[in-house]
């Protein structure tokens, strides 16, 4: 009973007259199906004319957009209309909802469509239904087996990053001079475009003849410094690019746990005698978990999300050592013209990143709760 | 006293070798845009003892001083592209500011009931957005604006670019609502202010900062975004990044002209992270401390 009394009552509590006369409401449910009456008319007419049945119609689509923004505005004013101050407070979520339903539901489900038929923008007949045809294809495409164990590889290297970007975190938060400008020097790399990234230090640093990191390589010993010919140093090549990144990312996350842990605790185990391995061991750590397993989910996301570098630098290359998911579709997209093939692998891809997320979230939230 | 000492030099030693990690691509990239191709094939890394400067990559686009008040058709069309970048991503980034902070505000305040869906699965459902890869959307999108008419405007890439950052506004946004004292709106209220009213006058002075963080970031994340826009435009809108990664010449690639355009890329941003550093680090922290 608490329960449902809890869910009932409002955080912020509005005592507002919520009597709405039944002619205001009438005037709210007409100005809905009105407009959606224009747009499912406009529809119509647009799928004759496309389908060449009437002559006259408009030249695109656009007017059934029109009309759609129109229905969507009448929806949220008719909120207001049918259910008074109620309906004032469903403003506030109802136009991201919208927004959101709009240009990701509609476009996914036209995707899925498309991921069932055989449709090849080189060949001129079009689209048509093949049923399961790509999915057998799928499972017998090493290379897209291949891209899928490289984004595993890829989400792993993670663990390092994260290692990497706790220890500067650490540095950063001690005592020293010149903070701010440490902060603004380690923020750089985060603002930059990783398309500029992939042609400045991807193609040119990296250049094997007059690059600077493969001219210190020589001088470290290494004859024939080529980072993008041997499939497991192009991979690790790959690995850092996208780490130099991102790792800004994380040590500012890092930072802004430890800036808030508790000063009398960490002064109290000094006291103790704790010393510094124990201290990070046994108190800033532990409670720093929370904030760690953020900042690792956050950066898991982006990692799977990684292709730009890829696209430019490698293309995937040398034989899909570096291929992410993403750049092989974009090559499959690209190279092939094999829209209906490549739309099915991104849904398989999509699939199995929302299994990882759900397994990965609920596992942290189970670890937090034994944790605390 | 000796082991303090150490562990300075160790501390520092790390930090200063990060940063040279960090910085050194800007350096890298500043110099090439002033090399002639005999300084880029040596390798050459100090400008006038190595090497002596030319203005050649920014000849090339438009920016050394004898072009500069020369009409020059690169500049124009690298200022194009500047603009669209700039508009575009401006755009997206205040479409996100609003529409995110007003669900924010309403999840944070107020019980919904779509359906089966109340707050947290509302919630969910915005910040779910934000593990949807790019990839699977581009096509369907792709199609759907060929459709409509968007293909190539800036509209359309507003729209797209909107979508990508407005979880992270969200995300950023509710925190920031929830850290205002529910009082301060209560008594508005009963001194007879409506709802949008004591949002407006109330609590978006006090959001504000959290406001400018959310649309620092979202301008990052939409300045830099390449993948989308190589899909969706192609003359009318296309952005710099697009333009950066198709400067391939046939023979060989000018690293002095990469360089110049990748630097005119770059140093916005570069620009922003020195002055609003704070914003965009306290945008990130929030996301950080609450989860």
């Amino acid at each position: 009973m608490s329960e449902i009394k809890y869910i009932e009552r409002d955080p912020l509590y509005v005592v507002a007259p919520s009597t709405v006369s039944q002619t205001t409401k009438r005037a709210g449910k007409i100005i809905v199906w009105s407009s959606f009456l224009l747009m499912f008319v406009i529809a119509i007419i647009q799928t004759l004319h496309s389908n060449e049945r009437i002559s006259f119609g408009f030249s695109n689509w656009r007017p059934v957009l029109y009309a759609y923004i129109l229905w969507a505005v009448a929806i949220g004013y008719s909120r207001v209309l049918i259910y008074g101050e109620r309906g004032k407070r469903n403003l506030f979520v109802f136009p991201a909802v919208m927004f959101i339903i709009s240009i990701v539901i509609f476009p996914l489900l036209f995707g899925l469509y498309i991921s069932f038929t055989d449709w090849n923008l080189s060949s001129i007949d079009g689209r048509k239904f093949n049923g399961l045809d790509n999915f057998y294809q799928m499972i017998s495409d090493p290379y897209y087996w291949n891209a899928l164990k490289n984004m595993i590889y890829y989400v792993l290297a993670v663990l390092v990053e994260f290692t990497i970007a706790f220890l500067l975190a650490i540095l950063l938060n001690s005592q020293i001079r010149g903070r701010k400008f440490f902060r603004i020097a380690f923020l750089i790399p985060l603002m930059l475009s990783p398309v500029a990234v992939s042609w400045m230090v991807g193609k040119s640093m990296l250049e094997q003849r007059f690059g600077p990191v493969a001219s210190f390589a020589r001088w470290l010993g290494w004859d024939t410094p080529t980072f993008f010919s041997n499939p497991v140093i192009a991979k690790l090549t790959m690995m850092c690019m996208d780490a130099w990144t991102f790792i800004p990312l994380m040590i500012i996350m890092l930072l802004a746990g430890l800036q808030a842990l508790p000063k009398e605790v960490l002064e109290a185990a000094k006291v103790d005698g704790a010393n510094k391995w124990t201290l990070f061991k046994n108190i800033i750590f532990p409670i720093m978990l929370p904030v760690s397993l953020t900042t690792l989910v956050i950066r898991i996301i982006f990692k799977l999300k990684l292709a730009d570098i890829i696209i430019i630098v490698t293309a995937g290359g040398p034989g899909g050592a570096t291929d992410s998911v993403t750049s092989f579709i974009v090559r499959e997209y690209r190279d092939r013209s094999n829209v209906g093939y490549g739309t099915l692998l991104s849904f398989v891809y999509l699939i199995f990143i929302v299994i990882l997320m759900t397994i990965l979230i609920r596992f942290v939230n189970r670890w937090l709760q034994r944790a605390s | 006293m000796k082991n303090n000492l150490s562990e300075k030099i160790i501390i520092y030693g790390i930090l200063l070798l990060w940063t040279f990690i960090c910085l050194f691509p800007i350096y890298w990239t500043a110099t090439t845009s002033f090399k002639t191709a005999a300084s880029v094939t040596q390798g050459l890394l100090i400008p006038w003892i190595d090497f002596e400067p030319s203005w050649k990559g920014w000849r090339n686009l438009g920016f050394s001083p004898d072009t500069l008040f020369v009409e020059s058709n690169p500049r124009e069309e690298f200022l194009a592209r500047f603009f669209n970048t700039a508009f575009i991503s401006a755009s997206a980034s205040a479409l996100a500011v609003i529409l995110g902070s007003f669900a924010a505000y309403g999840l944070s305040r107020f019980n919904y009931k779509f359906g089966f869906m109340r707050n947290p699965d509302i919630s969910f459902f915005f910040l779910s957005q934000l593990i949807l890869p790019p990839v699977v959307l581009a096509l369907p999108v792709l199609v759907l604006y060929r459709e409509l008419d968007l293909l190539d405007t800036h509209i359309g890439m507003i729209l797209i670019y909107t979508l990508t950052v407005l979880p992270i506004v969200i995300w950023i946004m509710r925190d920031q609502f929830n850290a205002v004292p529910i009082e301060l709106e209560e008594a508005a209220l009963v001194d007879g202010a409506s709802v949008w009213m004591s949002f407006f006058k109330i609590v978006l002075p006090i959001v504000l900062p959290g406001i400018a963080s959310a649309f620092i970031l979202c301008l990052i994340l939409c300045w830099n975004e390449y993948f989308l826009a190589a899909l969706i435009t192609s003359t009318d809108a296309k952005t710099m990044p697009v333009m950066v990664a198709s400067q391939i010449s046939s023979q060989s690639i000018k690293w002095w002209n990469m360089a110049a355009i990748s630097a005119a890329l770059c140093l916005p941003l570069i620009i922003v992270a020195i002055f609003l550093e704070r914003y965009i680090v306290k945008g990130m922290a929030a996301g950080a401390i609450k989860g």
